[in-house]
């Protein structure tokens, strides 16, 4: 058995343990925790060989499922998923361990554990299923998995809501992929992924429409990505960075993997997820800067970077069809690479979230403020995941945002009109999802970490422990070390996409040695950047030793008796841009201003609704909901009648087969 | 090799020269105004003083506050090594190098607000989220903007955009060399905080957009902040002056000096825009920031036609 089965097998074993065992809290958090950290190292074994050059090797048993088979492969674009699927599991679980225990005794923490190994164990099988049966299945365990581990909080009602949401959104997702395969394997004879060959071109369209759909579901596509903002906050941290920074990204494995069995792309195909990357982007970014809950600030920058991967594939496709190997290969690579970072920056930030909701028992970001002082290393860490979400220079956000301009720009200058008016539209598109980011996040920062407490409990946070601060440690430490190893990172994830593409090898080397050269100009840039920082720190302790070096209050303009309650909050400081846009933001504003000399009484507060949510789906569901309960009247509770039905459908059925 | 020894001579000059181009400003302002002014070298009586005293650091701030001034004043060196001057290329040049140029004045601004919201002060958080709002507009027009150039002259690194025979590129597309340069100008005068969207001048708080993010900043550290500000200065000016002088005539010293001299003019022609405009509404701010935009599209619809 190749060792990812292994890592399966104990991953599952791990969760079987927790629980049975969960009686006893202590030893089945042991259980699932070791089962799982046990599981990703062993499963990291195989996609490491094969990164490292090493041979894909398939295995095949043969499955008592119809059309199934046990057929994996770990080949270099699964490889390339796993790794980020198997360290960032392995360190959530790892967190989760401190994490849970404020839930020890008061809820079976044993059940948790072992949804959350089934899950990891899931998404391993989703990225190396060779075969339909066996790839649903784990689809279908992955989304049935995090339903449970979103509703581990079942009691509170927002909760209970967020499940079902997501339950509701992740099956219609799924019968689309349903469609999907059932077309692709009609085509092909087989179910195995092995004998996808290229659509004719009339259906491959159909067949690329249901993929983005499906797998956009997962992925977060605007206006697809309702259930994010719900599922992520309402689940604990370690899940929600397992599910925002990993799972989220198995639907973009899956439109990678269908792309491949689909032939040569036509240019609508770019255009398209260009469309839906804008959309994605621009407005993800803008609903996560409104937001006070700062989980919820986080789902919504994670559809935004799901429209930042969706650009660079956009682009990618755009430049494959019109021949220019140089943007194809930049946004593909680009978006890949993204994949991975934002696993990264996005695990490390909301494991920094979930330990500033421990420690304080609030996400509202305006009743926090002060906490870089009482949580001196999540704060740090958390910055470091700002910065690098921002894509500022010198962290790895920059380094697959920047393929994905290189692309962009390489098309605006290109000779070809119809690559120039989409790159253009990309470049400015991802020049305001830049900006839009560095206020979104300068806000999560600055409203929480810094400035003085807004509450009391704000006022009386505490640092997290060992196993809560050692993960977002090494997941900073990612965060700067892809952006240092850029040239390495982008030659890797090259070779990823010549195997899973077949495109020319001899062409890819040339754009190889082209944007690792650029990229090792951005790590010297960056290098001279860091070092120059170094060099100013010691410069200005130099400039103020022995000089005085006083404390005092902030300054306040002449005011007297300035309060931490008057200080910006998360709402003051979005307002200018949620204004802005208020006609894509929906903000609902109930207020009763101050009248008269003697004012009484005064209000304000707004309320923040998804547009797509109020406008799209909630008409959609109500109108589904009254087409079927006009059915309700066959469904009396009779039983004499129903046997009647049954009758009726065989004897329907005999005459129609006769 | 002379062009490198050229490019790093301009590099010297930028970083020598930066404070006087707010000395030039400063004059024009007085001269419209009818005073004598503060000398010409002001500013550097100012970082003199100002590197000369302690420190009085807030009981609210963090380590970030203390980071800021450093974090940009090494973002906007870097960021100086990038610009092209008078025909020579970057001392550091590479294909799609005004990424990194606008990232790095990101991250100058990252710092520069997350300094400001360190300190808890109300006024400061107005700043500072006034400041985010304006970039976020202003950054798709710079890139707009660049990429019309880059479109144009079929190089995607603002040194060959810039220098050499990229310049001949230019010959026919006057107009939209002026919508960028129109385009570049407001992004130029956005993010200097100059008017007509941030009064340097002014003495109230709640009006403020740049000074009153920078207001806990003393001694060494403001003297930080103010170079910064200066050299921001010469480098958005430097691409402007780029795109309106495409002209060369190949002796790089003599190219570098209309440059200067046409950068000082730009210097005076913002000493001139103060003086004669006032201020615009905060509301209206965006749509002059939108409006830039807009020039650079403009621009890019002649240069596709």
């Amino acid at each position: 058995m190749p060792p990812i089965m292994t890592a399966v097998i104990l991953l599952l074993a791990g969760g079987f343990l927790a629980l049975l065992t969960a009686r006893l809290p202590r030893l089945s958090t042991a259980f699932g925790v070791g089962g799982a950290v046990a599981g990703c190292v062993v499963g990291l074994i195989q996609p490491v060989r094969v990164l490292a050059g090493g041979i894909s090797e398939a295995w095949l048993r043969p499955w008592s499922v119809p059309y199934g088979s046990l057929s994996i492969e770990v080949d270099l674009l699964s490889a390339f998923f796993l790794v980020p699927i198997l360290v960032l599991s392995a360190l959530a679980a790892v967190y989760g361990q401190e994490y849970m225990a404020a839930w020890r005794g008061r809820r079976s923490t044993g059940a948790s554990w072992f949804f959350f190994n089934a899950l990891v164990a899931s998404m391993i099988v989703v990225v190396i299923a060779r075969n339909t049966a066996l790839f649903l299945v784990a689809w279908e365990l992955m989304s049935l998995a995090s339903f449970f581990l979103v509703t581990f909080e079942h009691d509170k009602d927002d909760v209970r809501r967020a499940g079902w949401t997501y339950l509701v959104a992740t099956h219609i997702g799924t019968a689309f992929l349903f469609a999907l395969f059932l077309l692709l394997g009609r085509a092909a004879g087989s179910l195995n992924f092995i004998s996808f060959g290229p659509a004719p071109a009339a259906s491959a369209g159909v067949l690329f429409l249901l993929a983005v759909i499906g797998f956009g579901t997962k992925a977060g596509f605007m206006p697809l990505h309702v259930w994010l903002p719900e599922a992520h906050p309402a689940a604990p941290s370690h899940v929600s960075a397992l599910m925002s920074g990993v799972m989220i990204k198995t639907g973009i494995y899956g439109l990678f993997r269908v792309l491949t069995f689909l032939g040569p792309p036509p240019a609508w195909w770019g255009l398209t997820l260009i469309g839906i990357g804008a959309v994605s982007g621009i407005l993800g970014v803008l609903f996560a800067l409104a937001q006070r809950d700062v989980k919820r600030l986080l789902a919504y920058s994670t559809v935004e970077n799901a429209g930042i991967i969706a650009l660079g594939l956009g682009l990618g496709l755009l430049g494959m069809s019109y021949g220019d190997l140089t943007v194809a290969v930049a946004g593909l690579a680009g978006a890949l690479l993204h994949v991975v970072n934002h696993a990264a920056f996005k695990g490390l930030l909301f494991l920094g979230a979930g330990a500033v909701a421990h420690s304080t028992g609030t996400r509202d970001m305006d009743r926090l403020g002060g906490l870089l002082k009482r949580m001196p290393r999540t704060g740090s860490f958390f910055l470091i995941g700002a910065a690098a979400i921002c894509a500022l220079p010198p962290l790895n956000g920059f380094v697959s945002e920047f393929l994905i301009y290189f692309g962009a720009f390489k098309g605006v200058i290109s000779e070809q009109p119809a690559i120039v008016y989409p790159a253009l539209g990309l470049v400015i598109g991802l020049a305001l999802i830049g900006g839009l980011a560095a206020a979104c996040f300068t806000k999560a920062f600055g409203i929480v970490f810094l400035g003085e407490p807004r509450s009391e409990s704000a006022a009386h946070a505490h640092e997290c422990g060992r196993a809560m601060w050692i993960p977002m440690l090494a997941l900073a430490a990612a965060c700067a070390a892809i952006g240092l190893a850029a040239p390495a990172a982008c030659r890797l994830v090259i070779r990823v996409l010549g195997d899973a593409t077949g495109m020319d090898a001899f062409a890819l080397d040339h754009v190889v040695s082209t944007l690792t050269s650029i990229l090792s100009f951005v790590v010297g840039a960056g290098v001279a950047l860091m070092a120059l920082v170094i060099g100013l720190v010691f410069a200005r302790r130099r400039l103020l030793a022995g000089r005085e070096v006083a404390h005092a209050g902030t300054w306040d303009c002449g005011y007297l008796k300035p309060d931490a309650r008057m200080q910006y909050t998360a709402s003051s400081f979005s307002q200018p841009l949620a204004r802005l846009f208020h006609g894509a933001i929906g903000t609902k504003i109930r207020s009763a201003p101050p009248k008269g000399l003697f004012p009484k009484t005064a209000f304000f507060g707004s309320e923040l609704v998804d547009v797509f949510k109020d406008r799209l789906f909630k008409p959609l569901f109500l109108a589904v909901e009254s087409g079927v309960s006009r059915m309700r009247w066959l469904q009396h509770g009779r039983l004499q009648l129903y046997v009647l039905y049954i009758a009726v459908t065989l004897l329907v059925l005999l005459i129609w087969k006769l | 090799m002379s062009g490198f020894l050229f490019s790093l001579l301009w590099l010297l000059t930028a970083l020598a020269a930066a404070p006087l181009l707010l000395g030039v400003i400063n004059r024009t302002k007085a001269w419209f105004a009818g005073r004598t002014g503060q000398p010409l070298l002001q500013l550097y009586y100012d970082l003199w003083k100002l590197l000369h005293k302690g420190a009085v650091y807030s009981r609210t701030t963090t380590w970030v506050f203390r980071a800021g001034p450093i974090v940009g004043l090494a973002s906007v060196l870097v960021a100086a090594a990038l610009t092209p001057f008078g025909g020579a290329p970057a001392l550091l040049a590479f294909p799609c190098d005004l990424i990194l140029f606008a990232y790095l004045l990101g991250l100058l601004r990252f710092f520069t607000i997350l300094a400001a919201l360190d300190t808890g002060s109300a006024f400061e958080g107005m700043g500072a989220s006034r400041e985010a709002t304006f970039s976020a507009l202003a950054e798709p027009a710079l890139l707009l903007g660049l990429a019309v150039v880059a479109h144009k002259t079929g190089s995607v690194s603002l040194s060959g955009m810039f220098s050499g025979d990229a310049v001949s590129a230019w010959a026919h597309a006057g107009p939209a060399i002026l919508l960028v340069a129109g385009a570049l100008l407001i992004v130029l005068l956005a993010e200097n905080a100059r008017i007509p969207v941030d009064d340097p001048n002014t003495h109230l708080e709640l009006t403020m957009i740049h000074e009153v993010m920078v207001l806990d900043h003393g001694g060494p550290d403001f003297a930080l902040i103010l170079y910064t500000s200066a050299l921001k200065l010469w480098v958005l000016g430097a691409l402007l002056v780029n795109v309106l002088l495409p002209a060369r005539t190949g002796f790089l010293l003599f190219d570098g000096a209309v440059a200067l001299a046409a950068m000082f003019g730009l210097a005076v022609g913002v000493g001139v825009i103060e003086s004669i405009m006032a201020r615009l509404r905060l509301l209206r701010v965006p749509q002059l920031l939108v409006s830039a935009g807009a020039l650079a599209g403009l621009a890019m619809f002649l240069v596709l036609r």
